[in-house]
């Protein structure tokens, strides 16, 4: 499956990433104003870890067995078995936050801003193709692609 | 009158007649076919090129000078006095023609260099006349040699062609190539030494066309001498051939791959020896290769060869029949002094219609 | 402390309206211009610190920022300018040389902008470039006064020549003064356009020596990273006299910007200030000069073209001359408008002159010594765009160095601070956490977009003209004619007067 890679090399470290991310997942995915000025805007679900000149963005690496799905409790995490992305139901998530505790690269976080309730990368599932992270990251340090 | 004017882009019709036997024809078939291309001159040039019409002067240069009046003939012949032996001086008969108005003297010499000047100058023979040539045509206002080449000569003026035929009597002259060209200038030339054809020693050249490579040429060319006080395309294409095939030594073949350079891509396709040759000479001859549309005829002493740009943008037909080959900006200028040809065909672009003397192994 | 009479350049806008606080324009600002006050929970900026490069108004993903000229004025005066009080206020604060970067801003007539080009009109056809064939490409190097040929062969092998796809080639830049990811996008962008580009004097990267079929290695006065292996690295060898931007000055790496990598390239000690003197203190006259060129030719056995680059100063055409005639293949002059990394900034602004009068002179002089088709001659020196380059052509230019616009097309956007290191766009740094921000990857091909562009245009100015093969028009002055200029101007350069 196609997956966001990062090029850490040419990570600018601006986090535009997190921004539309954040954008992607608000209730004004066309609207970069609006989503963030509208009530409170969602966690982004990208975080780019830096410790410069070290820098590069970060998410869910929707792992082939994913630790997360097979901690959740109720099933909430789960793998689509169609796109194999790795995809939080957030109608079921209860934030028991087993998931964090697996996750191997610290890609799940604490979304309190709403119902509790686990964030993670969706590779902007609900969009048209390429994830909101990689569209508009301005050079090319975030790459979507089918490796083996 | 002055001799150097502005640079006069013009269309043109030009036609070529070789006897590859040499045997000599009158002027009166070579009138015939450019006089049925009339259309394509308008009245302000016509001229021509005959080789053979001196063969009792074959080893003297013939000079045919222009002289805007008496005095400035008197001048120039101080400096044609005092560089050589002059065996005959003559004024060119000429008849009077209607059309033809207001000619200038038109003198000709039969020449030889002074031996001591000739040696003092430690040049070749054909280069010190040369340097007097364009000492007279640079120098000396108010004369103009337009022709210098042995049993050969031009024939111009300010016309249409077949009037200036007419006007120079060339029923009465006999050679093995005839050349000749009609100018349509698009303004007034006024001066008789700016109509075609254009001669050096004993090459002349008439052409249709106007380059755009024209002051690259001629910049290169000034390097080496040659001064392009014409600056006419026609004078420029005249001085690229002999700086390349007189001065430079290339055979005819590979002067044409200079001016009418086979395509980069089709260089890269060639044999490896043939590739290094084609593109050292692009590269060393680079200034030289000839831009926009031209046919072009060359005439020496050997013979005749035509020639269009390498994309063919203007019009040029060949013919043989017997020993005559024909060559013509159009078919019908041919067809009028030989209507049954054995061969005729379009020369593609670049690809020279190469007409020699027999028993010569060399254009020059 | 004492007051500091320094006021801003530039108002830096922020649309509150717009604005998310998203602190993109914090992390991206290497000046510090923008801070992000946690106090009040906005994003702040400080105006003096601007240097108007855009970075952060590219990178604003709600287009909120807008930067725009200070608006504190001097009281009106013709003579005492804005800058030029604010020169003083700097000096006398500072005590020191006032340093610059980028080509002079001065108001100095650009010639190219005087010219303008033919175009065939009924007597001559012009020609399609969709259509027809449009040949431009140029061989650089020296050619001999005649070709040696029996029985179709050449006998005598040609002199090495740089083959150039097309007239357009990268000017020095050395690693050092712009970063690796620079060198890498022109060297890609060459190798893929069939050009070359220049090292400037910071030797040849490691990671650069496969583009060594495209480089063109600089030898200058510091004689930094210079060793055989370098020469023979690359196809050409450039002897670097003079540069446009600072004639008669050498050059200041300072030590900051020599990490690791520099100084493995230099061949200096990590951190040490890289100081090219100002003359070659092998070189004071044009014998010596000779000398070096041979020395080079012999270290690179005859296999690689010598160009020797000086800047146009006043007698550049009698110079010239002598460059020819001490051996070198190419001549290439850099003129007034060139760009820097780094310059004293009375030194770029009035020392040399224009790069269109100084071809022109030139070109013209080595015709009237019969040796102008022995050498090929490139020019550099604020070349902006494609017709800059075909009137450079038709004044007797073989071909063109582009730096400046090189840089813009990867991102450069004029604020002239390359010599701060603190270049936000990843080109004049060596900054790490900057570099980055360069991704050689998009460098290169935006580069050969524009060499690509630029190609095209070249061909329909070309084919306009009735044209079909570059050399056609080196030279080829008739294709000029010159607007708005002096008499004296016109016969500098050797053109008519439109309407002639």
């Amino acid at each position: 499956m196609k997956r966001v890679y990062a090029k850490e090399e040419v990570c600018a470290g601006c986090k535009l990433c997190e921004v539309h991310c954040i954008v992607a997942h608000s209730q004004y995915p066309n609207d970069v104003v609006k989503a963030f000025k509208k009530g409170v805007p969602p966690l982004s679900r990208v975080i780019v870890e830096e410790n410069r000149p070290v820098s590069f963005a970060l998410q869910c690496r929707h792992c082939d067995d994913a630790p997360c799905t097979k901690a959740c409790i109720t099933g909430a995490m789960h793998r689509d078995p169609k796109t194999g992305i790795v995809i939080n139901d957030e109608e079921r998530c209860v934030g028991c936050w087993t998931c964090i505790l697996a996750c191997p690269f610290g890609a799940v976080q604490r979304d309190e801003t709403g119902k509790k309730a686990a964030s993670k990368c969706d590779l902007c599932s609900n969009g048209d193709g390429v994830p909101a992270c990689v569209a508009n990251c301005p050079n090319d340090a975030l790459i979507f692609e089918e490796r083996e | 009158m002055d001799k150097v004017f502005p640079r006069i882009p013009s269309g043109c019709a030009i036609s070529g007649i070789m006897n590859k036997k040499g045997q000599c024809i009158p002027g009166t078939d070579i009138i015939k076919s450019i006089a049925l291309m009339h259309d394509r001159s308008n009245g302000l040039g016509g001229g021509f090129s005959a080789y053979g019409i001196y063969p009792e002067f074959k080893d003297h240069y013939a000079l045919h000078v222009f002289y805007d009046c008496l005095n400035d003939r008197v001048t120039a012949e101080d400096f044609i006095n005092e560089h050589f032996n002059v065996d005959t001086s003559e004024l060119i008969h000429t008849r009077k023609v209607k059309s033809v108005t207001n000619p200038p003297l038109i003198w000709r010499y039969f020449v030889q260099p002074k031996k001591n000047r000739l040696s003092n100058s430690e040049l070749t023979e054909d280069e010190y006349v040369v340097r007097c040539v364009m000492k007279i045509n640079s120098s000396y206002k108010g004369a103009y040699i337009f022709s210098s080449g042995k049993n050969m000569g031009a024939f111009k003026g300010v016309g249409f062609p077949e009037d200036i035929g007419e006007f120079y009597r060339l029923e009465e002259y006999k050679g093995y190539i005839w050349t000749a060209h009609g100018r349509f200038p698009t303004n007034t030339p006024g001066w008789w030494g700016g109509a075609h054809p254009f001669t050096l020693l004993d090459w002349s050249i008439v052409h249709n066309g106007e380059i755009s490579s024209y002051h690259a040429n001629a910049r290169f060319l000034e390097m080496f001498g040659y001064k392009c006080t014409l600056q006419t395309d026609t004078e420029a294409i005249t001085y690229i051939f002999d700086y390349l095939m007189r001065k430079q030594g290339l055979p005819l073949e590979l002067a044409i791959a200079v001016v009418a350079a086979p395509l980069w891509k089709e260089i890269d396709r060639m044999d490896a020896d043939s590739r290094e040759l084609f593109r050292a000479l692009r590269t060393v001859y680079s200034s030289l290769l000839i831009n926009g549309p031209f046919s072009i005829i060359l005439g020496t002493a050997n013979g005749m060869v035509a020639l269009n740009d390498r994309l063919k943008l203007r019009s040029l037909v060949a013919a043989t029949k017997g020993d005559f080959l024909y060559v013509a900006s159009e078919e019908s200028a041919i067809r009028e002094i030989c209507p049954d040809p054995e061969n005729i065909w379009i020369p593609r672009g670049g690809e020279p219609v190469i007409g020699m003397l027999e028993g010569v192994n060399s254009i020059l | 402390m004492s007051l500091d009479y320094t006021t801003p350049e530039f108002l830096i806008e922020r649309n509150r309206d717009r604005c998310i606080d998203c602190k993109v324009c914090v992390n991206q600002c290497a000046n510090e211009a923008h801070e992000y006050d946690e106090e009040e929970n906005k994003v702040v900026s400080d105006d003096v610190k601007c240097v108007n490069c855009h970075r952060c108004v590219a990178l604003c993903p709600t287009r909120a920022l807008t930067i725009r000229r200070y608006p504190l004025e001097y009281r009106q005066n013709a003579g005492w300018t804005a800058h030029d009080i604010n020169s003083i206020y700097k000096q006398a604060a500072s005590g020191g040389i006032l340093l610059t970067g980028m080509g002079t801003d001065r108001n100095y007539p650009i010639f190219w902008d005087h010219l303008l080009l033919n175009a065939s009109q009924v007597t001559n056809p012009s020609i399609d470039p969709l259509r027809e064939p449009m040949e431009l490409k140029t061989f650089l190097g020296r050619k001999p006064n005649t070709l040696k040929i029996e029985n179709g062969r050449l006998t005598e092998k040609m002199p090495p020549q740089l083959e150039l796809e097309l007239p357009i080639m990268f000017g020095a830049m050395s690693f050092g003064s712009v970063s690796l990811n620079v060198q890498k996008s022109l060297a890609r962008a060459a190798a893929e356009s069939g050009t070359y580009f220049n090292t400037g004097e910071g030797g040849l990267h490691s990671d650069l020596y496969r583009y060594g079929g495209n480089a063109i290695v600089q030898v200058a006065s510091g004689r930094f990273g210079v060793y055989s292996e370098y020469l023979n690295a690359g196809s050409a060898v450039e002897i670097k006299i003079g540069q446009g931007a600072k004639p008669g000055i050498g050059g200041h790496l300072p030590g900051e910007k020599v990490g690791r990598e520099v100084s493995l390239t230099r061949m200096i000690p990590e951190g040490s200030d890289a100081i090219s003197p100002a003359p070659h203190h092998d070189i004071y006259s044009i014998e010596d000069l000779g000398q070096l060129i041979f020395s080079l030719k012999e270290a690179t056995n005859y296999e690689k073209p010598v160009s020797v680059k000086i800047a146009a100063v006043h007698n550049v055409a009698a110079i010239a001359s002598g460059i020819v005639r001490a051996g070198a293949d190419i001549v290439t002059i850099d003129g007034l408008r060139g760009g820097t990394g780094a310059a004293p900034l009375r030194t770029r602004d009035n020392v040399g002159i224009p790069i269109e009068l100084a071809l022109a002179a030139v070109d013209t002089r080595l015709r009237e010594e019969g040796i102008r088709h022995r050498v090929s001659l490139v020019i550099a020196g604020s070349v902006r765009n494609s017709a800059d380059i075909v009137k450079a052509v038709a004044l007797g230019a073989d071909a063109v160095y582009i730096a400046s616009a090189a840089l813009i097309s990867l991102g450069c956007h004029m604020c002239q601070k390359c010599y701060t290191g603190k270049c936000n766009w990843g080109i004049a740094t060596q900054n790490p956490n900057l570099v980055k921000r360069l991704n050689p990857d998009i460098g290169a091909q935006r580069v050969a977009n524009l060499l690509r562009a630029w190609t095209l245009e070249i061909k329909e100015l070309l084919g306009g003209m009735g044209i079909n093969a570059l050399e056609s028009l080196r030279g080829n002055r008739l294709m000029l004619r010159g607007v708005g200029l002096s008499e004296k101007e016109l016969q500098i350069l050797g053109v008519k007067a439109a309407g002639e």
